[in-house]
């Protein structure tokens, strides 16, 4: 397995030869930066053109064909669209908590994508922590939500921003405690370590009926958190407009839009590092070939495709159920998830005692 | 599925989610109902997901694209090899538009045994103001006339659109009422 901090390392003694050791560390956080950024764009496309692609196929039609091949193109070009429009400013709003708004969901996301270890070595943010800080950071994005509702000055928004802090809110705790039962059988907060301690098996594998079990909540309750089908009811447009981003145009609703497709790929990254992983090739104990070939395949494209596959479980999701009343969402958290993942905890904290995982 | 109504509870959504076959009034009973439920929807979602897909591309498939049988492109009046149609020129077609698209021409002529009939001279038809209703097709009594699958009528005037659907020099059918039984049969042609 290659291991990037060598890369990093070599790239810290270059800069520390031309700079003190103060400006090197500058320099690395701002190329760091502008590496997520970056990455976040590239894949906050990839991700639009996926899910429409996806959900295309998903109601027999082709999706996008037109402009480039396969219509490969044709996010690139919202997006330029995107960025020449207006952005509008309507009356009444509170400008201050208006323009902020989108930029505190922005917030969330970025911090809680630099904590995604990538590859071997590719961990932006790694301390021992590192999954309780990211369940912290990742909650920050629900202020975003209500400062847009309330500071815009209109009864959808604010609605909307409601129903999506009731939802956030709620949804977080058994999505918490979902990671909570595997970092209960991982014995680490500390991502990297969690990471390199499935080297013997992915964590749902060797967890088996507890792992799973929080596996597929955690897949419910990261849908729920993402506003995604069929929890989309803070943006129901037939009854909400658009909730809480109605009042937004150009490039403020662009970060929402980002924001939403990130934060996808972030619970499915979670999801893939969590459960399935990391950027941790597929180790059979016992069948040592099979394993050095699986070591071969470079850690970003387990990583990412491990992602990508949760990614297309959360579409299949989506475009598949109808959309649940702001009470039934409640009931579903509170009447069912909370209690199962509650029991779930329990019944892997006997498991990991007991030592009956493998 | 629908709400499950026993419990005052249940109205609000507080009860059990989903009304199911199964036992409905204990707690695992509808966890277990609602997810297999889910479960064929996913099942039936994830078997769409690898069908054939319906979308045509059309400009690019003009040659091989094949319209779906019953749609309804434009009025025309099938003429056999003898470029004989089945029209009578009773007017029933006129009557039965709505919207004025047809107007039948017709003239009275003498037949050998010298009864006097009415013979069809012009079928004009109005593409324009037609909106394929098909009343006019299932008033006919002789299956004259039907809708093609041709739909790349766009005309660059107006005056285009108006259509004669008798083609010149065809002749009544001497017997058309024989066709009168096979109504769904020769709809399409």
């Amino acid at each position: 397995m290659f291991d990037f901090s060598i890369v990093t390392n070599w790239i810290h003694e270059w800069l520390l030869s031309l700079m003190p050791e103060g400006w090197a560390i500058f320099v690395e956080c701002v190329a760091v930066g502008i590496g997520i950024i970056l990455l976040y764009a590239l894949l906050a496309i990839i991700l639009i053109y996926m899910e429409r692609k996806v959900c295309a196929a998903f109601q027999c039609r082709l999706g996008p064909t037109r402009v480039g091949p396969w219509g490969s193109i044709q996010v690139i070009c919202d997006v330029l669209k995107m960025l020449t429009k207006e952005i509008f400013t309507p009356k009444g709003v509170d400008k201050k908590l208006y323009n902020l708004a989108p930029y505190m969901i922005l917030l969330a996301s970025f911090l809680t994508f630099a904590c995604l270890p990538i590859s071997k070595g590719l961990e932006v943010l790694d301390f021992n922590v590192g999954i309780f800080f990211l369940l912290a950071a990742s909650s920050i994005g629900v202020v975003g939500i209500l400062l847009a509702g309330w500071s815009s000055n209109n009864k959808f928004s604010i609605i909307g921003a409601m129903r999506s802090g009731a939802q956030i809110i709620s949804y977080e705790l058994s999505a918490g405690m979902a990671i909570l039962t595997m970092v209960v059988l991982a014995g680490t907060m500390q991502i990297s370590d969690m990471v390199s301690g499935q080297s013997n098996g992915w964590l749902i594998f060797t967890g088996h009926i507890p792992a799973l079990i929080a596996f597929v909540i955690y897949l419910i309750a990261g849908n729920a958190e993402c506003n995604r089908g069929p929890f989309d009811l803070p943006e129901a447009e037939s009854e909400l407009t658009a909730g809480y981003h109605t009042e937004y145009s150009g490039m403020g609703f662009g970060f929402f839009y980002l924001a939403e497709y990130l934060n996808l790929f972030i619970v499915a990254a979670i999801a893939a590092t969590v459960f399935l992983g990391g950027w941790m090739p597929l180790h059979i104990p016992g069948l040592d070939g099979f394993n050095t070939v699986m070591d071969y395949i470079p850690g970003f494209v387990w990583y990412f495709g491990k992602a990508f596959f949760v990614v297309f479980l959360m579409m299949w999701m989506r475009w598949s159920f109808p959309r649940l009343r702001i009470d039934q969402i409640l009931a579903l958290e509170w009447k069912y998830l909370v209690p199962i993942s509650m029991v779930n905890l329990l019944l892997m904290a006997i498991i990991v005692t007991l030592g009956w995982h493998f | 599925m629908e709400l499950s109504t026993p419990s005052p509870w249940g109205r609000l959504g507080w009860g059990p989610m989903y009304k199911t076959n199964m036992n409905n009034n204990n707690y695992f009973g509808t966890l277990f109902s609602g997810l297999c439920s889910l479960g064929t929807g996913l099942k039936t979602t994830m078997k769409e997901f690898f069908t054939k897909k319906i979308t045509e591309q059309y400009p690019e498939n003009r040659k091989e694209l094949q319209m779906f049988d019953r749609f309804r492109g434009a009025l025309t009046m099938p003429h056999n090899e003898a470029n004989e149609h089945r029209c009578i020129a009773c007017g029933l077609c006129q009557n039965a538009c709505p919207n004025g698209t047809i107007r039948v021409v017709s003239e009275m002529v003498e037949t050998e045994d010298g009864k006097k009939k009415k013979q069809l001279v012009r079928y004009e038809y109005n593409l324009g103001s037609c909106m394929f209703c098909q009343l006019c097709t299932n008033a006919c009594p002789h299956d004259a006339i039907a809708f093609s699958n041709e739909f790349e009528n766009a005309v660059f005037d107006r005056n285009k659109l108006i259509l004669t659907l008798n083609k010149p020099g065809s002749v009544p059918s001497p017997n058309p009422s024989t066709r009168a039984g096979s109504k769904m049969s020769e709809k399409n042609k």
